[in-house]
């Protein structure tokens, strides 16, 4: 489980060659996803785990809709609430778990929990809107080098409200950046609902810099999943970047155990729920089976990160220290 | 050959270009034949169209994209049109380029070089005029070099796009124009000079060939000239013998050569040309305070702005700056009234 030796292989590789339909395929992520989410929150009201999460339980659909489309080398960059972004990337949930932990086998040694994560090409921070440019840069460079890669970043309609956001929509348009925009609009910015946080429209933010941009109103993966395969091929074979906006809805708090929402507002949402959707569609049988087996990978991935060892604080040093 | 530190600088990074196509520049106005605000860009963009990248006027923009170029392999040299602006691009530098290596597991780097021209004595006013350097200092994970005019302001840039670590690299603009002093075979004109190891040495000039003196001047970038001209004077007018100790790397700082040179002069002095308060100044003091209290012979003395903005009339700009004149009225002070061996007549 902690082998780490073996070549990564990039979402759209593990994708084309899994076993099942495409429901079925997205069901899988979705539910090691949202089981993911359950068993965390749980380890937190338990005292397990301390400090900080925010789960995208009622998103999943965004993270297996978009990220199925990405190439091995294709670059995401993430925000704090990245859990199912890298579950749907790299199917490594022993290696995230540990890392939210704080054990030294976590992905980046414990150092970065939650919000900060790196595997592979998978990069993620905690702080709104700033992890916009860096990931246009690299998309920037990528195009220098010649590499054919394309960059995929993930924000909310909270982060619209950072300046450097449109910094950066501004120069991937000037330069021709091969970048997807990924917009999670889920309705809230923790606390705040989406009507007194953000004016005017959200795709005619991306259009005002001559970005292509696209909107989704959907809970529903296959319907995601559809709508982004044009739009990475776009990205791919234009080398321009594109904003796609999805109009989704966050079904648990925006952390722990903040969520002031209307309950009747959050249990209309619930009907429209991805996973159940999803399930509807599978075979009872087949549905339970690929549950079963995402239950079994969870309780080993759970605990074996529990086993692992926090990082000893001897390790730290200055890193800025060249000797 | 003589040259001036805008030459130096200039040349290094058209030689870098020339040798390594990983070299990016990225900054406001910075095509030909504007070549940048202060032209230590000029001509790079005629001679590597594709590398030299003009921006908007998006400094945490630009910060933030050179920082994803060097994420993946790609050596970017930023320029803040002024350092002033740096503030615009403080989360980048802090939450994102400084953490990425450790907070990754040292799974990336990012060779990053954000070069800003601070400081003021040109009457621009209260927001082109800052050093905001000390901001900046202490930061985990950034490091922060200062250029001066002596050895070579080139090879000190060289070696800052060749670290892995990311780096602010603060230049001064009234020094733009200053001739390079060259250090050679341990003197630099009358002064005896030893330098520390490592891409950014230390230097420290004598004028007493190290055999004693009667105070330490610590100083870096802009003022470091402004310490050597004081020292100059004080020995000339006063016979007093002062070490100027000059770091390049002012984070993380190397203490080692301003407690050797104060354990030769028992006094000490630490110039900025920025406001003091939790400044540079006061991590030099606390630094050598806990290194070699014992030595200290009186307080040490900070030479620092004047805790205001920075007036665009030319009395006010002056009279808020620190000058040669404040330089040596703290040297003046440490010393105290009555030293015998080295007064006057």
């Amino acid at each position: 489980m902690d082998g780490g030796s073996s070549e990564f292989v990039g979402p759209r590789q593990r994708w084309l060659a899994s076993e099942g339909s495409t429901a079925e395929r997205l069901y899988g992520q979705m539910w090691l996803i949202r089981e993911f989410e359950e068993r965390l929150l749980s380890l937190f009201e338990e005292g397990v785990l301390t400090g900080t999460t925010h789960a995208c339980i009622g998103q999943e659909a965004d993270c297996v809709g978009v990220i199925n489309h990405l190439e091995t080398g294709d670059v995401i960059f993430s925000n704090h609430r990245c859990h199912g972004h890298f579950l749907a990337y790299a199917d490594r949930p022993e290696w995230l778990a540990a890392e939210i932990m704080g054990r030294g086998a976590g992905l980046v040694g414990g150092r970065g929990g939650s919000q900060h994560i790196c595997y592979e090409d998978f990069f993620s921070n905690g702080v709104q809107g700033g992890i916009v440019p860096v990931a246009t840069g690299i998309a920037m460079a990528e195009k220098a080098r010649g590499t054919g890669r394309i960059v995929c970043v993930f924000l909310g309609d909270g982060t619209l409200g950072q300046g450097v956001v449109y910094e950066a929509l501004n120069m991937a348009s000037l330069w021709s950046a091969p970048i997807l925009f990924v917009v999670e609009d889920n309705r809230w910015a923790q606390s705040t609902p989406v009507e007194k946080e953000l004016s005017g429209s959200m795709v005619a933010r991306g259009e005002a810099f001559g970005v292509a941009s696209s909107e989704i109103t959907s809970t529903d993966a296959e319907e995601i999943y559809g709508h982004f395969e044009g739009i990475v091929a776009a990205v791919r074979k234009t080398g321009r970047p594109h904003l796609g906006v999805i109009h989704t809805y966050r079904l648990c708090h925006h952390s722990k155990s903040d969520d002031m929402r209307p309950e009747e507002e959050v249990e209309a949402r619930r009907a429209l729920d991805p996973v159940p959707l999803l399930r509807s569609r599978l075979d009872e049988e087949r549905a339970s089976a690929i549950e079963a087996a995402v239950q079994k990978r969870l309780e080993e991935a759970f605990s074996w990160a529990l086993d692992q060892p926090h990082p000893a604080a001897e390790t730290l040093r200055d890193p800025l220290s060249t000797s | 050959m003589t040259s001036t530190v805008l030459r130096s600088l200039n040349q290094a990074l058209h030689s870098m270009m020339e040798e390594d196509d990983r070299v990016y520049m990225v900054g406001e106005d910075l095509l030909d034949p504007y070549g940048g605000a202060f032209k230590v860009t000029r001509g790079l963009s005629m001679a590597f169209p594709d590398r030299v990248w003009t921006t908007p006027i998006s400094e945490a923009g630009f910060v933030g994209v050179a920082t994803g170029m060097a994420l993946r392999g790609l050596r970017p040299v930023v320029e803040i049109m002024f350092g002033d602006f740096l503030t615009l691009a403080c989360d980048q530098l802090v939450n994102h380029a400084a953490k990425f290596s450790w907070m990754y597991a040292e799974k990336v780097e990012v060779p990053l070089v954000v070069r800003a021209p601070m400081g003021g004595r040109r009457g621009y006013g209260p927001t082109h005029s800052q050093s905001l350097e000390k901001h900046f200092l202490g930061v985990p994970g950034l490091a922060v070099v200062a250029v001066d005019p002596f050895g070579s302001p080139g090879d000190l840039l060289r070696q800052a796009v060749a670290d892995r670590r990311p780096l602010l690299f603060v230049e001064n603009k009234v020094m733009y124009a200053r001739r390079v002093r060259a250090v050679q075979a341990g003197r630099m004109g009358a002064f005896s000079v030893r330098e520390t190891a490592g891409p950014y040495p230390t230097l420290t000039l004598s004028l007493g060939e190290f055999l004693g003196g009667d105070a330490t001047v610590v100083a870096y970038g802009g003022m470091a000239e402004l310490a050597v001209e004081a020292a100059e004077e004080l020995l000339i007018e006063e016979e007093r013998v002062v070490e100027v100790v000059i770091p390049r790397q002012l984070h993380p700082l190397d203490v080692e050569p301003v407690v050797e040179s104060v354990g030769r002069t028992g006094r000490l002095v630490v110039c900025e040309e920025g406001s003091g308060a939790a400044g540079f100044g006061a991590e030099v003091v606390a630094a050598v305070s806990g290194r070699a209290l014992e030595a200290l012979q009186a307080a040490p003395r900070r030479v620092a702005a004047l805790p205001v903005p920075i007036g665009n009339a030319p009395t006010l700009e002056a009279a808020t700056l620190p000058g040669t004149g404040e330089i040596s009225s703290a040297v003046r002070a440490v010393i105290g009234p009555a030293r015998p061996l080295y007064s006057i007549g």
